[in-house]
């Protein structure tokens, strides 16, 4: 048989029969993942282990950027016999989270990994014997060089995780960071909670600043195990939450860089003109964030022509105020001077880690599902990924900057598009009947990157697992090595510019 | 210089000047009401994806409401959910809403800790404490000082250590693997202390309640001096929540 007829593909969002997903022996599953992974155009979205009666099922998503599909290849093993395969990620770094959180979770070793350590300490690990609060960080034996520990409590109104530099002097040569102090169980508790409504709250709750992100992911991926199709209209109106999403946490994340650099009007002025967006968001569905807004096969608030015009006006008067500030902000050179230059993460190291999302296109890496796997409104309206090159502190400001106006533009499109004349209630669906025995990907582009959720429903068609992967676990590791022979005091500046999340990383 | 006065021209005045008086519109998810309308009760509570409804009669508990308002919208007639932001109490049960039930939900002044509008009623000094939240509630805590909001001008205020801290703010069901960070860092804040429980999964455990992964243990030990509830709660509730509980009515 021929390479291509063996390897599955799928759109996103879409569900396939289990049955059609093959299963190769893990020699061939090798091959392929690797073959496949050579090409810089595609990347694992998506690898973990599920029950299949007594058997694990080791699933690999991997996107192709070029055609736009999702590559679906398996391998089956034994419960059981709990045995040990080889490492890939000693082939393809990308893999490290992935393969950890299966020794997690699962107890599947897997030899040559190069730092098997947990990814979370989740509550149903195999090895209990592993505790969080002693975790033993990578330290290095030498009289000129010393430690300092930072967390889980930070100094800050952040989420905890544990920070370990190693430095010599000033300089770090070493940042490992240890998340899993967030750990609430949520993959657990999808499954655990029998009613489709209790689901997408949970959906809403997995990381509360990208509510409508996580929330579009697990909408989608209901709709296709369900069979149900929302009307034009709606895709639009998605994605316009979304895209207001990202504006109002770009303009924060500006506004905080600015704390940062100590530039008090530029961190007030930008503070204030996110105030606006999510008060926008909380006048369409009653919540600043954007919580309540998407729901399976329907919404509770349509977007009116009201909604519209009160946009359109606020956009417009944002979009000014905006561009003033970060015209100012852009060339004053005492923030430069602490923008430039600092937390260089090559395109190189970026491929070499697999970041996604805005960590990947900081440094020329263009890794953007709206334009590459469009998904709601985007396949109405395309999207045009924006990349920089530089891959510093300054390049994440500026793609903040330029996304945001880009955001901007897409947005005003959209309007002219939504067609109110025949706009119709579309009520949410209180349950839905999924495709048994099935499995489903569903991506979307929040505004940190790419977010997949996965689920897979036993012959019953209920809920038998349920995988949620945020941006956050890949780009973790562009911010430790950002970090490396830099002055340890330069640590806010970069952990700001990333903002990864915590709580999407730890579920 | 001038093009920074003409930037602070063009921004205008932020600040909501009476914090006490600033409403939010709707469909803002404040306060509920529920009438005596006779309705299936049983669907009703069936509907509330946090167990949050309690029947014969209909309660509202919102220390586990998650005011995604599917109850109101699926019973118009029976509940309505109000623009009132102001629900913050130190009475556990004044958070559960009955029917007919009008009234404010306000901070108790018998049940403050006789130290507390003494010592702290001109500065408040807070830690926060993120275990297991979703980084909502935190950010509207954020959001509480910025220039809109501006807390920071009652003397409120958040601090990077417990050493330096009046009490301590929890957001998140408190996660098994935070729960020893989370008495350690109590443990640091000099006496006298105050615990504020912001947000429904920090008062309830919310969605998460029944989780495994959950430790709640640490709220066992101690009295709560504030309730804050709401998913995430609105900057005016965590304020005038906090300005109530210091200072009184009379600000």
């Amino acid at each position: 048989m021929s390479k291509e007829t063996e390897i599955v593909r799928i759109k996103n969002p879409q569900s396939i029969p289990l049955v059609e997903i093959p299963v190769m022996e893990y020699a061939d599953f090798k091959a392929k993942i690797l073959g496949l992974l050579h090409e810089d155009s595609n990347h694992c979205v998506n690898y973990f282990a599920f029950r299949q009666d007594s058997d694990l099922q080791l699933t690999a998503c991997i996107a192709d950027d070029s055609k736009g599909d999702i590559a679906l290849l398996s391998h089956k093993i034994q419960v059981q016999q709990r045995p040990t395969l080889e490492s890939l990620t000693q082939y393809h770094f990308p893999l490290h989270i992935f393969e950890r959180e299966i020794t997690e979770n699962h107890g599947i070793v897997f030899t040559g990994h190069p730092w098997s350590k947990p990814v979370r300490y989740s509550h149903d690990r195999v090895d209990q014997n592993q505790e969080i609060n002693n975790y033993p960080f990578y330290s290095i034996k030498s009289e000129e060089l010393h430690e300092v520990g930072v967390g889980p409590i930070h100094a800050g109104v952040i989420e905890p995780g544990h920070f370990r530099f190693i430095c010599n002097g000033e300089t770090v040569l070493h940042l490992e960071i240890q998340l899993g102090w967030q750990h609430r169980g949520i993959e657990n508790l999808f499954l655990q909670r029998k009613k489709l409504m209790q689901r997408n709250l949970l959906a809403e709750n997995i990381a509360g600043d990208t509510a409508v992100g996580h929330s579009l992911a697990f909408a989608q991926l209901m709709e296709s195990l369900g069979g149900i199709q929302v009307s034009t209209q709606l895709h639009l109106e998605r994605s316009i939450a979304l895209e207001l999403e990202r504006i109002a946490i770009h303009v924060g994340d500006i506004s905080a860089l600015c704390v940062d650099v100590a530039y008090n009007l530029g961190a007030s002025v930008f503070s204030v003109l996110r105030t606006g967006i999510i008060n926008f968001t909380q006048q369409w569905c009653g919540n600043r964030l954007g919580k309540s807004m998407i729901r399976t096969g329907g919404t509770h608030y349509r977007f009116t022509p009201e909604l519209k015009d009160k946009l359109l006006v606020g956009l417009e008067d944002f979009e000014k105020r905006f561009i003033e500030m970060s015209h100012y902000t852009y060339k004053l050179p005492s923030v430069e001077n602490r923008f430039d230059n600092i937390g260089i993460v090559t395109t190189k190291q970026a491929h070499l880690i697999g970041s996604v999302g805005m960590a990947a296109r900081m440094t020329n890496v263009r890794r953007d599902i709206r334009e590459t796997h469009p998904f709601a409104g985007f396949s109405v309206h395309p999207y045009e990924a924006i990349v920089l090159e530089r891959g510093d502190v300054f390049a994440r400001f500026l793609l903040r900057r330029k996304e945001l106006k880009k955001s901007i533009a897409w947005i005003r499109q959209a309007l002219k598009m939504l067609d109110f004349e025949n706009q119709v209630p579309e009520p949410p669906i209180k349950e839905i009947n999924m495709m048994p025995s099935a499995f489903a990907v569903s991506l979307t582009e929040s505004w940190r990157g790419e977010i997949c959720h996965c689920a897979v429903t036993d012959e019953n068609g209920k809920l038998a697992a349920y995988k949620i992967k945020d941006p956050s676990m890949h780009n973790w590791k562009s911010l430790e090595l950002s970090l490396r022979n830099l002055e340890i005091s330069d640590f806010p500046i970069n952990n700001r510019s990333y903002n990864l999340s915590y709580c999407g990383h730890d579920l | 210089m001038i093009s920074e006065i003409k930037i602070i021209a063009h921004n205008g005045k932020q600040f909501i000047s009476d914090v006490t008086k600033a409403a939010v519109p709707a469909p803002f998810r404040g306060k509920p009401e529920i009438t005596g309308t006779l309705v299936d009760e049983e669907a009703l509570a069936e509907i509330c994806p946090t167990g949050a409804i309690q029947t014969k009669p209909v309660r509202i508990d919102l220390g586990k409401c998650a005011f995604c308002g599917e109850c109101a919208l699926a019973f118009p007639a029976k509940i309505r959910f109000t623009n009132h932001h102001k629900i913050s109490t130190n009475d556990r049960n004044s958070l559960i809403i009955h029917e007919n039930d009008f009234s404010e939900i306000e901070v108790n002044p018998e049940k403050i800790k006789s130290e507390i509008r003494s010592v702290f009623n001109r500065s408040l000094k807070l830690r926060q404490v993120s275990a297991g939240g979703d980084n909502s509630a935190e950010w509207e805590l954020g959001a509480s000082g910025n220039p809109n909001f501006d807390m920071g001008r009652f003397g409120i205020e958040f601090v990077a250590s417990p050493r330096h801290a009046d009490g301590i703010v929890i957001t998140g069901p408190i996660s098994e693997n935070m729960a020893e960070a989370l008495q350690v860092c109590y443990d640091a804040v000099p006496a006298p202390k105050i615990i504020i429980l912001c947000g429904t999964d920090a008062i309830s455990g919310g969605l998460f309640a029944d989780s495994p992964a959950v430790d709640r243990s640490f709220l066992e030990k101690y009295p709560i001096d504030l309730y804050i509830p709401g998913n995430p709660p609105h900057p005016l509730t965590i304020i005038n929540g906090i300005l109530d509980l210091v200072r009184g009515k009379k600000h």
